[in-house]
């Protein structure tokens, strides 16, 4: 890929018309509130909906961020704050999605049915850049425990982000950036 | 006998969790710049520059290099003329990795039950794995293993008729199949023979040696050589967004095996790829 083209601005909520816009491979900041959630915050998700009870927030238009940061220190907002592996939530997000999800902030591919759900409902999911926590915690700019404050780093978060770096992995035309950016530089017969 | 007293080994053992997690070796660092250099894709580049700009940033000391501060893996080499005052090596371990944890503000991974998931809260146990060597020294190496990479690990059994080219089609099917997930460019752990249990151990063993280091017997030395090559060949790059870099290095541990088995360990590691040691 060769795109020296600068990095796209958005701002949360997304816009359908922003999603519509997006393609994989884009390079984009993001700044606004997202909400953070990884394995444990999936499970307990599932069963909340499965029992037909309230989410701790409006999912409608929301982006999940699959994150478990490090304790923060004395007067620091949030400690290493990177992605962590997607696919584990693979067995909730077409449901979540069904239900008006907009985006997902991870790293790492999706399975069929995630993919098959983005594209049927009009969403996105980034990559954030993996290991890379240091300077993703210096990203986020407030981060309230929201649901769950027993799990620890598993716990449901608001966060609020700025300029945080993260690439379109999969848009609505069904576009795969891990898919692409592999075949373009693969030498396998 | 020489005696060490446990403290030591609990403050020496709590340094090296913080070290590891807050300041990537130099050989890292090294192979990090010469990649940035190597690399085609743009994306490729950019995720590389990244990764140093992160170290740098982790060094300063505030957040550590990633989240996730790992599974605390200790690879031990007991003297037999010293011996460990006041508890056991395994309780000393635990108790430094709990204090480094800790204290370091590093995330606490380790829940206790595999099952019921409740966190431990302080990152204990730790995987210890501790050999018996000649003299008094204790030589503790240590290494914070995330889960990403280590989740697609593979262990394989193979036949031994299915020799080298069994070999190869193992390791590259499991870098493939990995793509994005242990964020690379990764280091290529495998532990050839042994037994199944000796075999992964081997695996996350051979992850120890120093990058750009070569291995001494020639065969090995080729075929690591011959995988390196396979492997960055396929496209998946820095992060898994395309690119000519995808290991930094394919590192092989080899012991000797049953006449009936040929296992092949697989133990990805993630460019994050943090350790440290010291010597008591």
């Amino acid at each position: 890929m060769k795109k020296v083209s600068k990095p796209r601005n958005l701002t949360t909520p997304l816009s359908q018309d922003v999603i519509a816009s997006l393609r994989a491979g884009d390079e984009c900041l993001i700044t606004g509130e997202i909400i953070g959630a990884r394995d444990q915050a999936h499970r307990l998700m599932f069963e909340m909906i499965s029992r037909g009870e309230e989410l701790p927030f409006e999912l409608s238009g929301s982006i999940i961020y699959y994150v478990g940061p490090t304790q923060a220190r004395p007067g620091q907002i949030i400690g290493s704050a990177g992605p962590t592996t997607s696919s584990r939530m693979d067995f909730c997000t077409p449901l979540l999605l069904s239900m008006g999800l907009k985006g997902m902030i991870g790293k790492g591919n999706r399975s069929e049915d995630v993919r098959r759900a983005i594209v049927k409902h009009k969403a996105v999911y980034f990559a954030a850049p993996g290991g890379l926590g240091a300077l993703l915690g210096g990203c986020v700019v407030s981060s309230t425990v929201i649901y769950g404050e027993e799990l620890g780093p598993e716990a449901i978060r608001l966060l609020s982000v700025e300029d945080m770096p993260v690439v379109v992995v999969n848009d609505i035309l069904g576009g795969d950036m891990y898919e692409d950016g592999k075949l373009l530089y693969r030498k396998v017969l | 006998m020489r005696e060490v007293a446990a403290k030591t080994i609990i403050d020496t053992t709590a340094a090296l969790c913080q070290k590891a997690n807050y300041h990537l070796p130099d050989d890292v660092l090294h192979a990090i710049s010469d990649a940035t250099r190597r690399e085609r894709s743009y994306l490729g580049r950019k995720a590389l520059e990244m990764i140093s700009q992160n170290a740098e940033i982790a060094a300063q000391g505030n957040r550590p290099i990633c989240q996730d501060c790992g599974a605390a893996t200790f690879f031990v080499e007991l003297g037999s003329e010293v011996r460990v005052v006041g508890m056991t090596l395994d309780e000393a371990l635990n108790a430094g990795t709990r204090k480094g944890y800790l204290e370091g503000y590093l995330r606490t991974s380790m829940v206790y039950d595999p099952l019921l998931r409740n966190n431990s809260g302080d990152n204990t146990p730790p995987s210890v794995h501790i050999v018996s060597t000649p003299g008094d020294a204790i030589r503790i190496r240590f290494m914070p293993k995330g889960a990403g990479s280590d989740n697609v690990s593979k262990i394989a059994m193979l036949s031994p008729s299915d020799g080298i080219e069994g070999i190869k089609e193992t390791v590259i099917k499991c870098v493939d199949e990995a793509g994005a997930k242990p964020c690379p460019p990764i280091t290529v752990g495998i532990g050839i023979g042994g037994t199944v249990d000796t075999c992964v151990a081997l695996a996350k063993k051979a992850l120890f040696r120093r990058l750009g280091s070569e291995h001494n017997d020639l065969v090995y030395r080729n075929l690591e050589k011959n995988l390196y090559d396979a492997v960055n060949r396929l496209g998946i790059g820095p992060l898994g967004f395309g690119g000519t870099v995808t290991a930094l290095a394919v590192h092989i541990e080899a012991r000797p095996c049953h006449i009936a088995s040929l296992p092949v360990a697989v133990n990805l590691q993630c460019h994050a790829f943090r350790r440290a040691e010291a010597v008591i």
